[in-house]
C-alpha cells in the first residue's frame, strides 16, 4: 500500500505539472465544463417562466438547483478514457505502460482525481456566481445530505469503471468515434444532462432506471435536490451497486480478452 | 545453469484483412470481409545466457519486433514456448516486469511535457527503487550518458538523440536484468551512437545483464555482440559467432593489391569488385586465398598487399538474398 501511495503521488505530481503546461487548454476545458450545464439551465428556466412558473414538478429555481449541481456533479464523474482509447490501443500508446510492473488503470485513476481537484477550484466559484445569478433552491432532508457523499463517490466510481470497459472495446474495433459519440449521446440523455429524468416520457423513465447511466449522474444530484424517497433511494443504491459489480467483472474480462488480441501496433 | 531467455518453436500468426482495390470491391466487404493468416514469427528458437549480448538480425519486417514484444508480454504468442528468467512473459507477472525492458525507438515512456527527471522520479516510485539506489543510478547515467543538461528540459524540447538517451536512461533506471532493445541508434549521430554503445555494453558487463539488441547499424552489432541471431520472413537462419556468419554465408576474401606500375588486367587471379590508381581490389575464394595471393607476389610488382574478410553489411545482404530464395 505504502508503494501504491507512492506511485499515485509521483503520477498526480506529472499530471499536475502537464496540465499546468497548458494555461490555454485548461481556459477552454473550463469554459466548456460550465457553458453546457449554463445553456440547459437557461433554457429551462425560460421555459418554466412561459409556462407561467413550473415544468412538471421543476420551478424556475428547482431547475437552477438541479443545473448547478448537475455540473458539479459531472465534472466529479466524467472521464475522457473513451475518447483517448482509439489512440491508446490502435495506435499503441499502450505498450509502454504494459511494460511497467502496475495497472494502466492506476495512471488513469490518478490523472482523473488530480485533474478533478484542480478544476473544482474554478467549477465551485462558478458554482456561486451561477448560485447567486438564478437563485437556485434545495431543500434536502439532513438524511438525503448525508447519503449525497456515497452516492456521489459511487457514482464516479461506476461511470469511471463503464467508461473504462467500454474503451477496451478498441482491443476488437478500430473507429472508436462512432461507438464513442453513440456512448455521449446515451449519456446525455439517459444520465439527465439535458433535462431532469422525471421530465421525460415514461419509456424513458423507464430505461434510465435500469441503464447504469442516471446512477452515474443524476441520483446525487436529486438526492441533494430532496426530490429521492428513503425508499426509492435504497432501490437507488442497490442496482448502483449492481451496476458497479457487472462494471468490474466485466471491466476484468474485457481486459483480459484485449490483452490476449492487443497487436500492439506501431509501437 | 538455466538460460536467460529460452525460446523453442516461437510463433505469432496475424489475421490480416484482404480486400481488392476499387470501390465494387470496398461494397462488398461490407458484407463479407476477407482476411488471410501471416506468420511474423514462424517458429524460432534461441537461448540467451545470463550476461550475454546477443544481435537480433533481420531485413524490416523480418518478425523482430513482433518476436521482441512477445519476449517482454506485450504480445500473446500463438505457439511455442517461452521463457524469460523463469517466467512466462504473456502472463505479465509484476515480478518479470520489474527484471526487464524493453526501448522502442518509436514508443516513449518518458512524458513529453515535462523534463525527463519527472519521469525518472515517476518509475523510480513504480519499480520501488530505494532513493539511495536511485540517486547512484541518475549518477551513474548521468555520467556516462552526459545527460546532465538533459533532464532538467521538458522532453518535447530534447533532440532526437538527447531524448534517445534519456529514454535508454529511463528503462534501466530500474536495473533490469534483461534488456530488449529496439533500435537503440536509429536516427543519431555517430558520436551518439558510439556513446550509447558504450553505455549498453558497460551496463551489462557491471550487472550481469542479457541483452537482445535489434540494429540496421552493423556497427552496433559488431561492438556489442559476439553472438548474431538472423531471422528472416520470421524464420531462423542462422544463430552463431559473428564470424562464422561471414564463414558461412560469405566464403570470399577480398584481397586488395596496391600495384608500382598502375593498372593492370588482374580478371584472371579473381573476380574484380574494384579498380582504380592502382589499387585493385579482388573477390576470392576462401580456399584460393594463399595461393592468389603468392601468385600475384610473384608475377607482378606489389607495392602493398592485404587480404580482409568482406565488410559485415555484405555478408548479411547476402544472408538475407539466400533467405529470400
Amino acid at each position: 500500500m505504502k508503494r501504491r501511495l507512492a506511485i499515485w503521488r509521483a503520477q498526480a505530481r506529472n499530471t499536475l505539472a502537464i496540465q499546468l503546461q497548458y494555461r490555454i487548454s485548461l481556459v477552454i476545458w473550463m469554459i466548456g465544463l460550465v457553458l453546457s450545464p449554463l445553456v440547459y439551465l437557461v433554457v429551462w428556466t425560460t421555459v418554466a417562466h412561459a409556462k407561467g412558473g413550473d415544468v412538471g414538478t421543476y420551478s424556475a429555481h428547482d431547475f437552477a438547483a438541479y443545473f448547478i449541481l448537475l455540473m458539479i456533479v459531472d465534472h466529479i464523474t466524467f472521464t475522457w478514457v473513451i475518447f483517448n482509447a482509439d489512440f491508446r490501443i490502435r495506435q499503441g500508446a499502450l505498450s509502454p505502460l504494459l511494460l511497467r510492473p502496475v495497472h494502466p488503470i492506476n495512471a488513469d485513476i490518478v490523472e482523473n482525481v488530480s485533474f478533478k481537484l484542480l478544476m473544482l477550484m474554478v467549477i465551485l466559484p462558478a458554482a456561486v456566481v451561477m448560485s447567486i445569478a438564478f437563485g437556485p433552491r434545495l431543500h434536502p432532508d439532513p438524511w438525503a445530505v448525508i447519503a449525497f457523499f456515497p452516492a456521489l463517490l459511487l457514482a464516479a466510481v461506476l461511470r469511471f469503471t463503464v467508461e473504462w470497459t467500454v474503451s477496451l472495446i478498441s482491443f476488437w474495433i478500430s473507429r472508436m468515434a462512432a461507438l464513442d459519440q453513440m456512448y455521449y449521446v446515451l449519456v446525455l440523455f439517459l444520465s439527465g444532462q439535458v433535462a431532469p429524468i422525471s421530465l421525460f416520457p415514461a419509456p424513458v423513465q423507464l430505461a434510465a432506471n435500469v441503464l447504469p447511466f442516471r446512477w452515474m449522474v443524476a441520483f446525487p444530484v436529486e438526492l441533494l435536490l430532496g426530490r429521492v424517497s428513503p425508499h426509492d433511494a435504497t432501490i437507488g443504491f442497490a442496482v448502483l451497486l449492481a451496476w458497479l459489480a457487472v462494471g468490474l467483472a466485466a471491466l476484468r474480462l474485457t481486459w483480459r480478452l484485449g490483452l490476449k488480441q492487443y497487436s500492439a501496433v506501431g509501437a | 545453469m538455466t538460460p536467460a531467455i529460452h525460446v523453442r518453436g516461437l510463433r505469432k500468426i496475424y489475421t490480416v484483412p484482404v480486400r481488392e482495390p476499387g470501390l465494387w470491391a470496398a461494397v462488398r466487404g461490407l458484407v463479407r470481409r476477407g482476411s488471410r493468416d501471416v506468420a511474423a514469427v514462424d517458429g524460432i528458437s534461441f537461448d540467451v545466457a545470463a550476461g550475454e549480448m546477443v544481435g537480433f538480425l533481420g531485413p524490416n519486417g523480418a518478425g523482430k519486433t513482433t518476436a521482441l514484444k512477445m519476449l517482454s508480454g506485450l504480445l500473446h504468442p500463438s505457439g511455442g514456448e517461452l521463457s524469460v528468467l523463469g517466467f512466462l512473459p504473456s502472463r505479465r507477472e509484476e515480478a518479470f516486469l520489474r527484471q526487464i525492458t524493453l526501448v522502442m525507438g518509436q514508443r516513449s515512456q518518458l512524458a513529453w511535457d515535462i523534463p525527463a527527471l519527472d519521469s525518472f522520479e515517476l518509475n523510480a516510485a513504480i519499480y520501488d527503487v530505494s532513493p539511495a539506489d536511485y540517486r547512484r543510478m541518475v549518477d551513474e547515467m548521468t555520467e556516462l550518458l552526459d545527460l546532465e543538461d538533459l533532464i532538467r528540459k521538458p522532453v518535447r524540447n530534447l533532440s532526437l538523440g538527447e531524448r534517445m538517451k534519456c529514454e535508454i536512461a529511463v528503462a534501466i533506471l530500474h536495473r533490469p536484468r534483461v534488456l530488449f532493445l529496439d533500435e537503440p541508434t536509429i536516427g543519431l549521430d555517430v558520436t551518439m551512437q558510439r556513446r550509447i554503445r558504450a553505455f549498453i555494453s558497460e551496463y551489462s558487463k557491471r550487472y550481469g545483464a542479457s541483452v537482445l539488441v535489434t540494429s540496421h547499424y552493423m556497427a552496433d552489432i559488431e561492438a556489442l555482440c559476439s553472438r548474431v541471431v538472423v531471422i528472416h520472413h520470421g524464420k531462423l537462419l542462422f544463430d552463431g559467432d559473428l564470424s562464422a556468419l561471414a564463414a558461412q554465408f560469405s566464403p570470399h576474401k577480398t584481397i586488395v593489391v596496391d600495384l608500382k606500375n598502375g593498372v593492370a588486367d588482374l580478371s584472371r587471379y579473381g573476380e574484380i569488385v574494384s579498380a582504380d590508381d592502382g589499387r585493385v581490389e579482388l573477390r576470392v575464394p576462401k580456399s584460393e586465398t594463399a595461393r592468389v595471393t603468392s601468385r600475384l607476389l610473384s608475377d607482378l610488382e606489389v607495392e602493398d598487399l592485404t587480404v580482409e574478410d568482406p565488410p559485415i553489411e555484405d555478408v548479411i545482404e547476402r544472408v538475407f538474398a539466400q533467405g529470400a530464395t
